[in-house]
């Protein structure tokens, strides 16, 4: 393993957590407002195949990519009418839209299975080295010479961290998360908070099924977000609700899910099928791992999946 | 002004009302999506019951459809029971089919009640073991179930990839990555066409009702499933209960894995859960968890599958449109709750204002 090797490494590993990244945050957002959203895979799913049948049929990079978010919105506004107006449990209404999601992507993605994403895409999402922090070695080979949507999502973990721990916007949202009556009480509308919340993460979930479709496959495939959803409502926990934190998990995560494939030229005593359950396993590894600490849960918003009834208190 | 007032309760008469009115609902709904698609919805819904009860080969097929779906149900219903959100019925039933097969492959030599008793036993083992895993790990860490049960089902789909494609591969299929075919010992006899599997649906049914309804563990759980702090104090051993229960649960799906290679696939592969584990916790979930209602709701579904099949040959309408169809039905239902603990009062401004002065006295918190 030379140093070529493991630049390249990770520099694939990158491009594999970016839609884990995106998809983390998305939830992440979310849940700080209460939402306990577990139709990430779903939203995955709707996002990954509205965008691919835009851009398929537009031949335009930003509206595929538009799309991919709003169709996660759509998901998240289903889940955020179901459990905040209409007060229904969480995490049924988050499996429904899981199931709802990939039975989406299944029927309006049938027709298309196989498709290449048009040229005029892929090209817009090449690799581009940013001058001067692409020149720094290895790191700039592994950070800095990315295509646009993975600078985007640099962008968006520093703006989501600004936004929910430095501006009133977030910090009210992170109330709402924590005590929904007192923030009613101090006048903020907690069903907007919790409406705004859930559909902008929608949306971040929705772009991550975008960047597979369009950027990391690039073609429509079945079942093609495989489990990733998941994967990103279990880094959430691993993360303690840091965004800064999720660029870890993501890239963790990122780098197993590659290492089947990276590691077949090596020859080693063992099936790729089993470097293939690395992710799935390892994402059971690390909740057991971080819940066996006693302060696990302390960082979640204590009103996490709860719906609010001002009546009830 | 509307305002919404909480419902103390609810008679059953309007309970069934508003379901009804809700899985309408979502068939109204579904059936414009049809007419933007370019089709005309009465017939397609028309050719779905065709497809699925139209003769009596393709009843056959649909109740061959239904019997895993209502055990599986039946059996994830169990830990819905107790709020322990078990989505791994997929993982489950595979480990179980693997179980059985080991079973069925190796010992097929000996007599035909003994290895399908045999391959039950090991389903059952499987499977339990398979959900045991995420409840003792919910129990001693309160590690996140749902979370487990789902990565145990992709677990589990890499294991059964390896068995088929390498470890069990039959050197004889031609280089088609295939197992073996189970020996006719170790296939489930046939009653009028269908597979004797079919005779575990009705009496798993009427058991899981008396169980839940008449005895002490039946009991635990519900108490568990509604307030695990009260059950504690009532002295209840709380964390054995769910390490049983689990057991079961998954044993149940386990037992659905084996009952789907000996008496339809004939053979384990990748797709012996076709996704049964998922409908499941829909069918589940529109049955309130009542094991008379599950076998209702899986009919229905499985005339759903297998009338989704036959329209995808028809109307080139995919496969998939059938789980939309379904998602869409859970939203309505789930929007319906609402309506149940819930009533929407209309008042006007006049009322709103009396109102208002009637209650000046201070709320209590």
């Amino acid at each position: 393993m030379n140093i070529q090797w493991f630049v390249l490494f990770f520099s694939a590993a990158v491009v594999s957590a970016t839609p884990l990244l995106l998809a983390t945050l998305g939830e992440l957002l979310s849940e700080e407002s209460g939402n306990l959203n577990l139709g990430v895979e779903g939203m995955m799913y709707m996002g990954a195949v509205t965008g691919f049948t835009v851009g398929f049929m537009t031949e335009n990079a930003l509206l595929a990519v538009a799309a991919a978010a709003a169709a996660g919105s759509v998901g998240a506004l289903i889940f955020g009418f179901l459990t905040i107006t209409l007060r229904a449990n969480q995490i049924v209404s988050g499996l429904t839209l899981t199931l709802f999601g990939t039975g989406f992507a299944g029927f309006v993605g049938t027709p298309i299975v196989g498709n290449k994403t048009p040229q005029v895409i892929i090209d817009t999402f090449t690799k581009i080295r940013i001058p001067l922090l692409g020149n720094i070695p290895i790191i700039g080979d592994i950070f800095f010479n990315q295509d646009l949507l993975i600078y985007f999502s640099y962008l968006l973990v520093l703006a989501a961290g600004l936004y929910l721990y430095h501006t009133r916007w977030g910090l009210n949202g992170r109330m709402v998360g924590e005590n929904p009556a007192a923030a009613d009480s101090l006048g903020i509308s907690v069903t907007a908070s919790r409406y705004a919340h859930a559909l902008l993460g929608g949306a971040l979930c929705g772009l991550g099924g975008g960047y597979l479709s369009l950027v990391y496959v690039p073609s429509w495939q079945d079942s093609m977000v495989a489990g990733r959803g998941w994967i990103a409502v279990a880094l959430v926990i691993f993360s303690k609700w840091n965004p800064y934190k999720v660029i870890l998990g993501a890239l963790f995560f990122g780098g197993l899910d590659i290492i089947g494939f990276r590691l077949q030229r090596f020859d080693l005593p063992i099936s790729t099928y089993f470097l293939d359950a690395l992710p799935y396993l390892m994402t059971i590894m690390v909740l057991v791992i971080d819940t066996m600490r006693k302060d696990s849960f302390s960082k979640a918003p204590q009103a996490l999946g709860a719906s609010y009834f001002r009546e009830e208190r | 002004m509307v305002r919404v007032i909480q419902l103390p309760t609810c008679s059953l008469r309007r309970k069934v009302l508003i379901r009804t009115t809700a899985i309408l609902s979502s068939l109204v709904f579904a059936g414009v999506l049809l007419l933007f698609l370019g089709h005309n919805p009465i017939s397609v819904y028309g050719s779905i019951l065709e497809g699925g009860l139209g003769s009596s080969y393709r009843f056959k097929e649909t109740l061959t459809r239904m019997i895993p779906l209502a055990l599986t149900s039946l059996g994830i219903g169990l830990s819905f029971r107790m709020k322990f959100w078990n989505i791994g019925g997929e993982g489950q039933i595979m480990m179980g089919a693997f179980g059985a097969a080991f079973v069925g492959l190796n010992y097929s030599h000996l007599p035909q009640p003994l290895v399908l008793t045999l391959m039950g036993l090991a389903g059952i083992i499987c499977g339990g073991l398979w959900a045991l895993l995420p409840a003792f790990l919910k129990v001693k860490y309160r590690t996140n179930e749902t979370i487990l049960t789902l990565m145990l089902n992709y677990v589990a789909l890499k294991w059964i990839t390896y068995i088929q494609y390498v470890a069990w591969r039959d050197p004889e299929a031609f280089g088609y990555p295939k197992i073996p075919n189970l020996e006719s010992s170790a296939q489930l006899p046939r009653i009028f066409g269908i597979h004797i599997g079919i005779i575990l649906v009705p009496l798993l049914v009427l058991f899981m009702y008396l169980f839940i309804t008449y005895t002490k563990k039946g009991y635990e759980i519900r108490v568990i499933g509604e307030n695990e702090l009260t059950a504690q104090y009532a002295g209840m051993p709380v964390k054995k209960i769910i390490l049983s229960t689990l057991f079961v649960s998954g044993g149940i799906c386990g037992l659905v894995g084996m009952i789907q290679i000996a008496g339809v696939n004939r053979t384990l592969s990748i797709d012996v859960s076709n996704n049964v584990g998922y409908t499941a916790i829909i069918i589940s979930w529109l049955a309130q968890l009542d094991a008379i209602a599950i076998l209702a709701a899986s009919f229905l579904f499985a005339v759903m599958v297998e009338g989704g099949s036959y329209i995808q040959t028809v109307y080139q309408i995919p496969q998939a449109a059938a789980s939309l169809l379904q998602g869409l039905i859970l939203f309505f239902v789930l929007g319906s709750e609402f309506f149940i603990k819930y009533q929407m009062v209309f008042t006007s401004k006049k009322a709103e204002r009396l109102l208002l002065e009637a209650t000046t006295e201070p709320i209590q918190e």
